[in-house]
């Protein structure tokens, strides 16, 4: 076994996109919650963009912290 | 797979706004980057082609899955759920789990303790280079041809449902992929099919939640789906099997149970190499059997976020779709866009950015299993042997990056040809029974049957797949064919594949045996390591009974049991 020193947690990886996606998707929909369009989607009075959002961010930046470079951590 | 009909309406379904597009664009920024950065990781041919062997279950796992999660994948079996109800989950169920369960707990201890690099590799240690020949020709061709069909799919796709050129989808999206896998390897794509499958999974599982909402659960979901369609059955899995004419599909439980259940799945899960490497890059040898039934419980809940949506479009929208014949002449929707359709339906500015997001991560997890497979085939198996036999591990690390790229390339020129000529699609699903099935009964016959010899396998396999072509040439010749290689006139295309590579299956099998016993057996000690009774198989008694393989493919299997009954 050949072995992979030093390198970083693909799981660091996923968590960074998902913590950049929790924040666009949770600022986007905050904001069509607060300015609805002028033809709301189905289901839009559940605003699940904002609790979408808000559940990518909380595990990405679990993640991120999780399995961040140097972490022992490794799944 | 399933068959994704052509797509030729002109209309785009959605729009995206900045934010999807700033979605998208980070998704391809963080693809790059990785290949970049694991360039430095992938130095030895060990690394290219087999990511160092240093996997963890988690991993292999989750990769052995989402190189088979393509974007078609998903939105075809969702158009196939909303055409034919539940019964398309038995691709996902039936079709699948026993044969994921059999490659870990039965089939991986050959492959691992082989140490071979790719089915065609272990076919050269069992029963010689003919063997190897015919199978790594045929998977190489297989693979770029269903690259480069799944490639134009794709962007056809694109273009339906965002207006996307489709010059520019197949190019951007399969450079990317070229790039990656040019970078890391294996390694590379392995990591990124993680990151797909996470993707894929946040992108689409928001229109099952918010779907059942809407219909009120499940039960609200069938009652909405009795109202819309009187008198047909959707919503079970195995009641409606006993005729081939009182299913929508034209299927026979016979069929579901051997054609699909069995040579379908067991060939496609066991021994196609674009998932079985997968599963080869895994750091030890109980790894490597944990990894498939990693795979294989969440293989089992992936109906929620494909199959699942079909059914709640049949409930909660207001058209009816169509084949799609009849929504270009109408102007309506066809079943394939059922998935952008319900993403449209819930998903706003940066969701949908997310599920389109999800829809061209499946594309390219499934791309990039085609190419790093048929970059190793090609170095080890046909390079390596017949081209360039002493050079050393940096030139075919060289050689498998650049037989990436041309991968990609001879991929996208079928993607062309395809555009040309469009009646390609049709045949594709009947690539399966021809290379995938015979493959099954040789490398499980070498694998379980010590007496099983190298012309067996080799002749066993060729009649195998020249038989299979012959039974798709004759239907083609003569449609009334059919009610011998299907059983039944009745049998539509699906059933068509599954009865015929039932058969060339049992041919393959048949010339095997007793070709291997007319002729002399082989040494047993050139069997070590290949096969039942010649292969010292560590024992897992001194691990913990829950880190066992055994242990959680009984969890798996119990759990399948179940949800059949549930669905009966």
């Amino acid at each position: 076994m050949h072995g992979h020193k030093g390198m970083i947690s693909i799981w660091f990886f996923i968590g960074v996109l998902l913590l950049a996606y929790g924040v666009i998707i949770l600022g986007a929909s905050t904001y069509y919650a607060v300015n609805p369009p002028e033809h709301p989607l189905v289901l839009a009075n559940l605003h699940a963009g904002v609790y979408w959002g808000a559940l990518l961010m909380l595990l990405g930046g679990i993640y991120t912290i999780k399995f961040r470079p140097g972490s022992a951590t490794r799944l | 797979m399933p068959p994704l009909a052509l797509l030729l309406a002109t209309t785009r379904l959605v729009s995206l706004s900045p934010v999807d597009i700033s979605i998208i664009a980070l998704y391809f920024i963080m693809v790059i980057g990785i290949g970049l950065y694991l360039r430095r990781f992938t130095t030895t041919g060990e690394d290219f082609f087999l990511a160092g062997r240093d996997m963890t279950a988690w991993i292999a796992g989750l990769s052995f899955l989402a190189a088979n999660l393509g974007s078609l994948e998903l939105m075809g079996w969702a158009a196939s759920a909303y055409q034919y109800g539940i019964l398309a989950t038995h691709w996902y169920w039936i079709g699948a789990i026993p044969a994921m369960l059999f490659l870990g707990l039965v089939m991986m201890p050959f492959y691992y303790i082989s140490k071979t690099h790719s089915v065609p590799g272990y076919l050269k240690l069992r029963y010689g280079e003919p063997a190897r020949v015919l199978s790594a020709v045929t998977f190489g061709f297989m693979t770029v041809l269903m690259s480069g069909i799944n490639m134009y799919s794709m962007a056809l796709v694109m273009k339906i449902v965002l207006g996307w050129d489709i010059n520019f989808s197949i190019w951007v999206s399969s450079l990317t992929v070229a790039a990656y896998v040019f970078l890391g390897g294996l390694l590379s794509a392995i990591f990124n099919e993680v990151l797909q499958f996470v993707l894929i999974w946040f992108g689409a599982m928001l229109i099952s939640i918010l779907g059942l909402v809407e219909a009120g659960g499940w039960s609200g979901m069938v009652a909405r789906i009795h109202q819309n369609f009187p008198g047909q059955d959707y919503t079970h899995l195995w009641s409606t099997l006993g005729h081939f004419s009182d299913n929508p599909m034209g299927i026979h439980w016979t069929g579901i149970v051997l054609g699909l259940g069995w040579v379908i799945s067991f060939g496609y899960w066991t021994t196609d190499f674009l998932v079985v490497q997968r599963v080869l890059a895994a750091k030890d040898l109980r790894t490597a059997q944990l990894a498939p039934v990693i795979g294989a419980g969440f293989k089992m809940a992936v109906p929620f976020i494909v199959i699942l949506p079909g059914l709640l479009a049949l409930a909660v929208l207001p058209e009816h779709l169509m084949g799609e014949a009849q929504a270009n002449a109408t102007g309506g929707h066809s079943y394939n866009e059922v998935l952008p359709l319900m993403l449209a339906r819930y998903c706003g500015p940066g969701l949908l950015g997310l599920g389109i997001t999800a829809l061209i991560a499946g594309f390219m997890s499934g791309m990039a299993g085609n190419v790093s497979a048929f970059a190793t085939v090609w170095t080890y198996d046909i390079y390596r042997p017949y081209i360039k036999p002493a050079a050393t591990d940096d030139h075919y690390v060289g050689v498998g990056r650049w037989s990436t790229v041309i991968g990609v390339l001879i991929s996208i020129g079928t993607a062309y040809l395809v555009m040309q000529f469009l009646s390609i699609m049709d045949y594709v699903q009947a690539l399966f029974s021809f290379f995938i099935a015979p493959l099954f009964g040789t490398v499980v016959l070498g694998m379980l049957w010590k007496r099983a010899t190298g012309p067996g396998g080799f002749w066993g396999l060729l009649c195998g797949t020249v038989s299979s072509i012959g039974m798709w040439l004759w239907v083609k010749v003569d449609p009334s064919a059919l009610r011998y290689v299907a059983m039944s006139v009745n049998a539509k295309d699906m059933a068509e594949n599954m009865y015929r590579a039932l058969w060339s299956w049992i041919i393959c099998v048949t010339v095997t045996v007793v070709v291997s016993l007319m002729t002399r057996p082989d040494p047993t000690r050139s069997l070590a390591g290949l096969v039942y009774g010649e292969t010292n198989i560590p024992s897992n008694a001194a691990v913990p009974i829950y880190k066992r393989p055994l242990f959680w493919a009984g969890v798996v299997a119990v759990v399948f049991v179940i949800l059949n009954i549930i669905f009966w």
